[in-house]
């Protein structure tokens, strides 16, 4: 694949934009994208951001928007329903599906194309300020296509308990979707959002996400993502956070799906005393790959951040992760950690992770490091002396390996659900109703 | 206790073990019959820790010699889960913790993988929760520990009765405790040795390995026997346990170098 070829891969994404919006401001952002699409190329292995990340495959299909919404069962929906939640918005194939969506939360849940006039001025402020693309094709790519997708406003000190479910559900084979996502966090106001890409069959297609958090001052938002797309699929997500004063951004993401997945979160901390809390488990086999790229960047003083990313990789799977903290000049007394541990449960499996700490500041306190290995011998003998099977001892450990990052999403019946289905990947012991084998 | 008819459960026949090459264990010997409970102590290093995961099958162990019957059969064939179905129980110095997993479901898990291999009845969650509270109140434990995750977050003392409190749930005919006081205050060793006092009987057998006499104030042993450098040189009644507090172990090395000297 020659530079030239790549360049004509993203012109040929492109086709079947949206209609131009009344607002000018709007039609001049995704002009501006268009702009970055065309000058921009699809990333390669010779890109220090994608070093270990061959997108090639993308590159030999072709993708296009869907043209109007893909009728689907209700029964099709509910099998992703979160009981909790006080809103929905579903998207199918990356438009909005108004028949499936809801809203009880009793503020702005809306499909961001119709809010988008509704709320001119609180969006235009957000909007595209946080996820730049000027270097990234597919946060571009997304901007360029900017139409359906989620606008969640909390107002200021409302606390919203229960979750707002935004349901991504792929249906047609080489569709190309582009949601996008705004959540605003009024000053003292509280929130959990639940990304969720889900699908319902297994052909190739390409979901290319983009989500952006402002959190103004003692806003608390709790973000769920949940990526279990299809066995072909490619997905790309790029998250942009920006936190005000004594902000706090807690995020879990769960990565099982697709064939290529990249997920870019950046968290800045913008003002004093934010907090963040950002949990990822990626649990991946057979020929997968999982790529996640994050950035903490303590810009003020007073942050605090954390970070736990865990990645279970069987098969000939390959895991990514590249975490920097950055911690500028002047952002004294910044706590922050930060830890990866890897799990590889086949010879073939790979992770390649990449923890990077950059301080410029001289009063921090900063802590990351990186495990990569098999199951601790005496974690797996424990087990044993206890009458369980070399296997059973395994496939629980490798359970309770990825369940301590399951076991933080604040959502009951969604964190239920992940739990099964990571013990029926890793072939747990249905607990407590196992035979010795 | 000692009964006139006891039945042997464990005989170890000059047990030679390794770890990563060394050898730890140099020509040990043990019988124990049933009812009966056994102290082994000595120094640090002398090898009562490496005695105890061999037995159960540790993986980092490798026996380079000698023999070990459990019940008439060679243990040292068996897997370490053989082991433990077979009844031997080895209660850890160090539990292992699994963030992730609730005690309940794991307690449940090894119960019934432990009932299935006996033919016995599995129990379903709620029986199983009705069964373990009983056992529970038998160590003064907090029901709550049902709900959190295995022996994360547990205090030392915590730790040692989910130790006993899987003991009590899997019924063991002989239960190994190694290091079961060490890390306990005066409260907590006086509810773990009750705990354990409670289960044996005389059809199983106990194997207190211990440093320190202390908790033999709570569990009195039939026999103490004093290991070092990889094997057994003195056993007694529980009146030895009183010297070695007293004397320290010195004095036994002594005795046995003088002793080999006599028999030159």
């Amino acid at each position: 694949m020659n530079t030239a070829s790549t360049t004509g891969y993203l012109d040929s994404l492109l086709q079947g934009q949206p209609a131009a919006s009344p607002l000018t401001w709007l039609n001049q952002l995704r002009a501006n994208a268009v702009d970055r699409v065309g000058a921009l190329t699809v990333p390669t292995t010779r890109d220090e951001d994608w070093r270990f990340t061959d997108i090639s495959p993308l590159t030999k299909l072709s993708f296009q928007p869907a043209q109007g919404a893909a009728q689907i069962a209700p029964a099709d929906v509910e099998q992703w329903s979160i009981p909790e939640a006080s809103a929905r918005l579903v998207f199918v194939d990356g438009i909005y599906a108004p028949e499936h969506s809801f809203n009880r939360a009793g503020l702005t849940v809306e499909n961001l194309a119709a809010g988008v006039s509704a709320h001119d001025a609180a969006v235009r402020a957000q909007l595209g300020r946080h996820a730049v693309f000027e270097r990234n094709a597919f946060a571009a790519l997304n901007t360029a296509f900017l139409h359906d997708g989620a606008l969640i406003i909390v107002p200021r000190d409302t606390k919203l308990a229960a979750p707002v479910h935004l349901l991504f559900i792929a249906t047609r084979k080489h569709a190309a979707s582009y949601p996008r996502c705004l959540v605003i966090a009024e000053p003292g106001s509280a929130a959990t959002v639940v990304e969720d890409f889900v699908a319902l069959q297994n052909e190739a297609y390409f979901t290319n996400a983009v989500t952006e958090m402002a959190l103004a001052g003692n806003a608390e938002v709790h973000h769920v993502r949940v990526q279990r797309d299809g066995a072909e699929a490619f997905h790309f997500a790029n998250c942009a956070v920006s936190l005000a004063q004594a902000s706090r951004y807690h995020s879990v993401s769960v990565a099982l799906g697709a064939r290529i997945s990249r997920h870019n979160l950046n968290v800045l901390l913008a003002a004093e005393g934010a907090e963040c809390s950002i949990d990822a488990l990626a649990l991946i086999g057979g020929q997968q790959l999982a790529d996640t790229h994050t950035l903490i960047d303590h810009a003020t003083p007073q942050g605090t951040s954390r970070q736990l990313h865990k990645c279970i990789v069987d098969g000939a799977a390959r895991a990514v992760f590249n975490g920097n903290i950055m911690v500028r000049a002047g952002a004294q007394r910044t706590d922050s950690s930060q830890s990866s541990r890897n799990l590889l449960l086949s010879g073939k499996a790979r992770v390649d992770t990449k923890p990077q700490l950059e301080i410029f500041a001289d009063d921090v306190k900063c802590a990351h490091g990186a495990t990569v290995g098999q199951l601790d011998v005496d974690e797996v003998f424990y087990l044993k002396s206890r009458g369980l099977s070399d296997s059973a001892a395994r496939n629980l450990l490798t359970y309770a390996f990825g369940a301590e990052v399951i076991e933080r999403i604040p959502v009951a019946s969604l964190r239920k659900r992940l739990e099964q289905t990571v013990m029926a990947q890793t072939q747990a012991p249905a607990l407590g109703a196992v035979r010795p084998s | 206790m000692i009964y006139q008819d006891s039945k042997t459960l464990l005989a170890v026949r000059k047990l030679h073990a390794t770890v990563n090459g060394i050898e730890i264990l140099k020509g040990m010997d043990l019988t124990v019959k049933s009812g009966e409970v056994h102290a082994i102590m000595g120094p640090n290093g002398s090898g009562k820790s490496t005695f105890a995961k061999v037995l159960a099958g540790h993986p980092a162990y490798e026996v380079s010699g000698g023999e070990v019957a459990f019940e008439g059969n060679n243990l040292l064939e068996l897997k370490p889960e053989a082991r433990a179905r077979a009844g031997v129980f080895l209660g850890f110095q160090y539990p292992i913790e699994i963030p992730g997993v609730a005690n309940s479901q794991f307690l449940r898990l090894a119960y019934n993988t432990v009932q299935a291999e006996r033919g016995k009845d599995e129990l379903d969650p709620l029986e199983f929760d009705d069964f373990v509270r009983e056992k529970m109140k038998l160590l003064e434990m907090n029901p709550d520990f049902l709900d959190r995750s295995v022996n994360e977050g547990f205090s030392g003392g915590e730790k040692k009765r989910n130790e006993i409190l899987q003991m009590a749930l899997l019924e063991p005919k002989l239960a190994i405790l190694d290091e079961t006081d060490s890390g306990l205050d005066i409260d907590a060793l006086r509810i773990v040795a009750g705990g354990v006092n409670q289960l044996a009987n005389k059809d199983n057998a106990i194997v207190l390995v211990t440093h320190y006499q202390r908790l033999l104030n709570y569990i009195v042993p039939d026999y103490v026997h004093v290991m070092e450098s990889g094997r057994i040189v003195k056993t007694g009644g529980k009146e030895l346990a009183l010297e070695l507090e007293a004397r320290g172990y010195d004095w036994v090395g002594a005795e046995v170098k003088a002793n080999a000297r006599v028999s030159l």
